[in-house]
């Protein structure tokens, strides 16, 4: 009788069985967005918008600032499928071109903010005291004047305005709300061990913030980054609309609109004010969408659905 | 509590002050100054340009200069406007403040009637048709910029339906008693619609999360497990509670409620502080802008003292350490 090698039996040998790896934080919070479907229409129609603004060369061939007085406010045609504005330029290609200032202008301002509100709260809300007391007294200054009101006031101290300056004159004005919010997070977190500890082990307040806080107060700094950003689209359609904001001939939705301060224009053709409004009403809906969607992702406590 | 009224409102002169030195130091960044802005004629003589300089007290000391302003400005005297030749400022804004005053109170009323109610009911009955309509009016009222919901109204109402007027803020100067105020009414509807949409957005849906969380507590449950009925649940337990931060964010709507109208005002050529403010704007006329300014951070504040102290009355659970 021969005896069969025991291979056999090594296949009951206990194989170690992977550990199964927790979600990470993110990964239970995108879960959590992708489930709510609000926010996941809302990411998809803004990709579509920001993808046709950024491919606006291949979807028309008309320059957005060339005029043509032969066009004035002609109708649409198949040649200028949303007509012509008071200055014979064609609307679809403003509205296009125009999209790309617009979200431009908000995207920036809501990242200058960000850095304005996310240091200026970072240092208040670590270090306390005479500093947080001097960074709270000057935004409590700030806010104490309507932030339209005192965006339209530097925009007539300024005289000149371009992109650029627009976005900073945002930005200056309204880091207030940004920088209280960080500083209520971190103050909660100044009080938690994990921050004695990492102090403990000769961590640099440097470190701390980066590391420890930050990561910590995410998801409030997100929202609130989202749903400003929406808001931004809105104030520069707005100023535009009023003739204080970017100024022509440089399109953006808001410039597109006050066309229809005319009523004439306001009568006779409101394919080229209304397809702008729309584009801002949409935009800012998918963005607010996005917005309530991360903060019920990045809220614990939230368990909707 | 009296000790913390008493501070709250202490509080108030710090913050004003701190109003008044924003809006010297924009006076101050203001290009030119006041005699050189529209009056400056570039063939005047230096010599009588510096010696109208120093009667204007314009060569002075900085903190001499802030202080013969707010003396000026306590006394309710801003100047004069660079482009009414002569007129002071305070009658300008005297003359459209009235005006922007009966806006504001029609907004707020239309606001408080529409989005209460709403609210109540889309948290008494939530996920029913009602709630969820409220609910898209509440995403799009707070996403379309108010002065494309105001050309939108005027297309719609005025132009295609005729049934409002779309600009100013009464038809002719002669009327005279209801039938004036019948007018104006009139005229206050699509500016006002239009301003109060946001608002009336945000409070309804503030107004349903916040009785949602009040018929979840538990001396709701208490009131009911003793049989009280449905109405007096609603009336003597819900919205007792419920509406005590509402009208306590009322306070601060006034800030949101101007600078709205600002855009509001232009876009129906409404004859209020919002359209003088445009026009000081465009025209860079620096007093009138500025005292605009002080006036309405004056009122924020107002309103903030006016919330602070009756959130503090009302409401006994707060602590004033």
């Amino acid at each position: 009788m021969e005896l069969k090698p025991q291979e056999a039996m090594e296949t009951n040998i206990e194989v170690p069985i992977k550990p199964e790896k927790g979600n990470s934080p993110f990964q239970i919070a995108l879960k959590r967005f992708l489930k709510n479907k609000l926010a996941v229409i809302g990411v998809f129609v803004l990709l579509a918008i920001i993808l046709a603004v950024t491919f606006a060369p291949l979807l028309t061939e008309h320059s957005p600032t060339k005029s043509n007085l032969l066009l004035i406010e002609r109708p649409p045609s198949e040649e200028h499928p949303l007509g012509n504005d008071s200055s014979g330029r064609d609307n679809l290609s403003r509205l296009l071109y125009g999209g790309r200032i617009s979200l431009i202008v908000g995207f920036s301002a809501m990242i200058f903010t960000l850095i304005i509100g996310v240091t200026l709260g970072s240092i208040a809300g670590y270090y306390g005291g005479k500093i947080d007391a001097i960074i709270m007294r000057a935004a409590d200054m700030m806010l104490v004047l309507p932030f339209l009101v005192l965006c339209l006031t530097i925009v007539a101290i300024l005289e000149r305005v371009n992109v650029g300056i627009f976005v900073a004159i945002i930005a200056i004005t309204s880091w207030p709300n940004l920088t209280r919010i960080i500083r209520g997070t971190y103050l909660s977190l100044r009080e938690q061990e994990f921050v004695l500890g990492a102090k403990a082990i000769g961590a640099s307040d440097f470190r701390i913030i980066f590391k420890h806080f930050i990561p910590n107060a995410i998801g409030p700094i997100v929202v609130n980054a989202t749903l400003m950003m929406a808001t931004y689209i809105i104030i520069e359609s707005g100023l535009s609309f009023i003739g204080f904001g970017i100024p022509q001939p440089t399109p953006t939705w808001g410039n597109m609109i006050s066309e229809a301060q005319s009523l004439r224009i306001l009568r006779n053709s409101p394919e080229a004010w209304i397809p702008p409004g729309l584009a801002i009403l949409t935009t800012v809906l998918c963005i607010n969408f996005i917005g309530d969607g991360l903060r019920d992702a990045f809220d614990p406590k939230s368990n909707r659905r | 509590m009296y000790k913390y009224l008493i501070r709250r409102v202490l509080i108030f002169i710090p913050m004003l002050l701190a109003l008044t030195i924003i809006v010297f130091a924009l006076i101050q960044a203001a290009p030119g100054d006041p005699i050189s802005g529209k009056i400056f004629d570039p063939n005047i003589d230096p010599e009588v340009f510096e010696k109208q300089k120093e009667a204007l007290g314009l060569n002075d000391p900085i903190h001499v200069q802030y202080w013969n302003w707010l003396k000026d400005v306590m006394q309710g005297d801003f100047g004069k406007s660079f482009i009414f030749k002569g007129r002071d400022v305070s009658d300008l804004i005297a003359e459209r403040i009235g005006n922007t005053f009966y806006l504001g109170i029609f907004t707020l009323f239309i606001t408080i009637i529409v989005s209460i109610p709403i609210g109540i009911y889309s948290a008494r009955k939530p996920y029913s048709i009602l709630d969820y309509g409220a609910t898209t009016f509440g995403f799009f009222g707070l996403a379309v910029p108010n002065f494309f919901f105001g050309l939108v109204a005027i297309y719609v109402f005025s132009i295609q339906l005729g049934w409002l007027p779309s600009q100013g803020s009464v038809s002719s100067p002669g009327l005279t008693g209801i039938e004036l105020f019948f007018n104006k009414l009139q005229h206050l509807i699509l500016p006002g619609l239009t301003l109060g949409l946001a608002g009336t957005a945000s409070y309804m849906r503030f107004m349903r999360s916040e009785v949602l969380d009040v018929l979840g507590s538990d001396y709701i449950r208490t009131a009911r497990a003793k049989g009280m009925t449905d109405r007096s649940v609603l009336y003597k337990h819900t919205l007792r509670n419920a509406l005590i931060p509402i009208i306590t964010l009322l306070g601060f709507e006034i800030g949101a409620l101007l600078s709205g109208a600002v855009i509001t005002e232009g876009v129906f050529q409404y004859p209020g502080i919002g359209t003088l403010f445009l026009s000081s704007i465009g025209n860079r006329d620096y007093p009138v802008i500025m005292a605009i300014n002080l006036m309405l951070g004056f009122f924020i504040l107002l309103g903030n003292l006016l919330a602070d102290i009756f959130y503090s009355i009302v409401d006994p659970r707060i602590r004033y350490d």
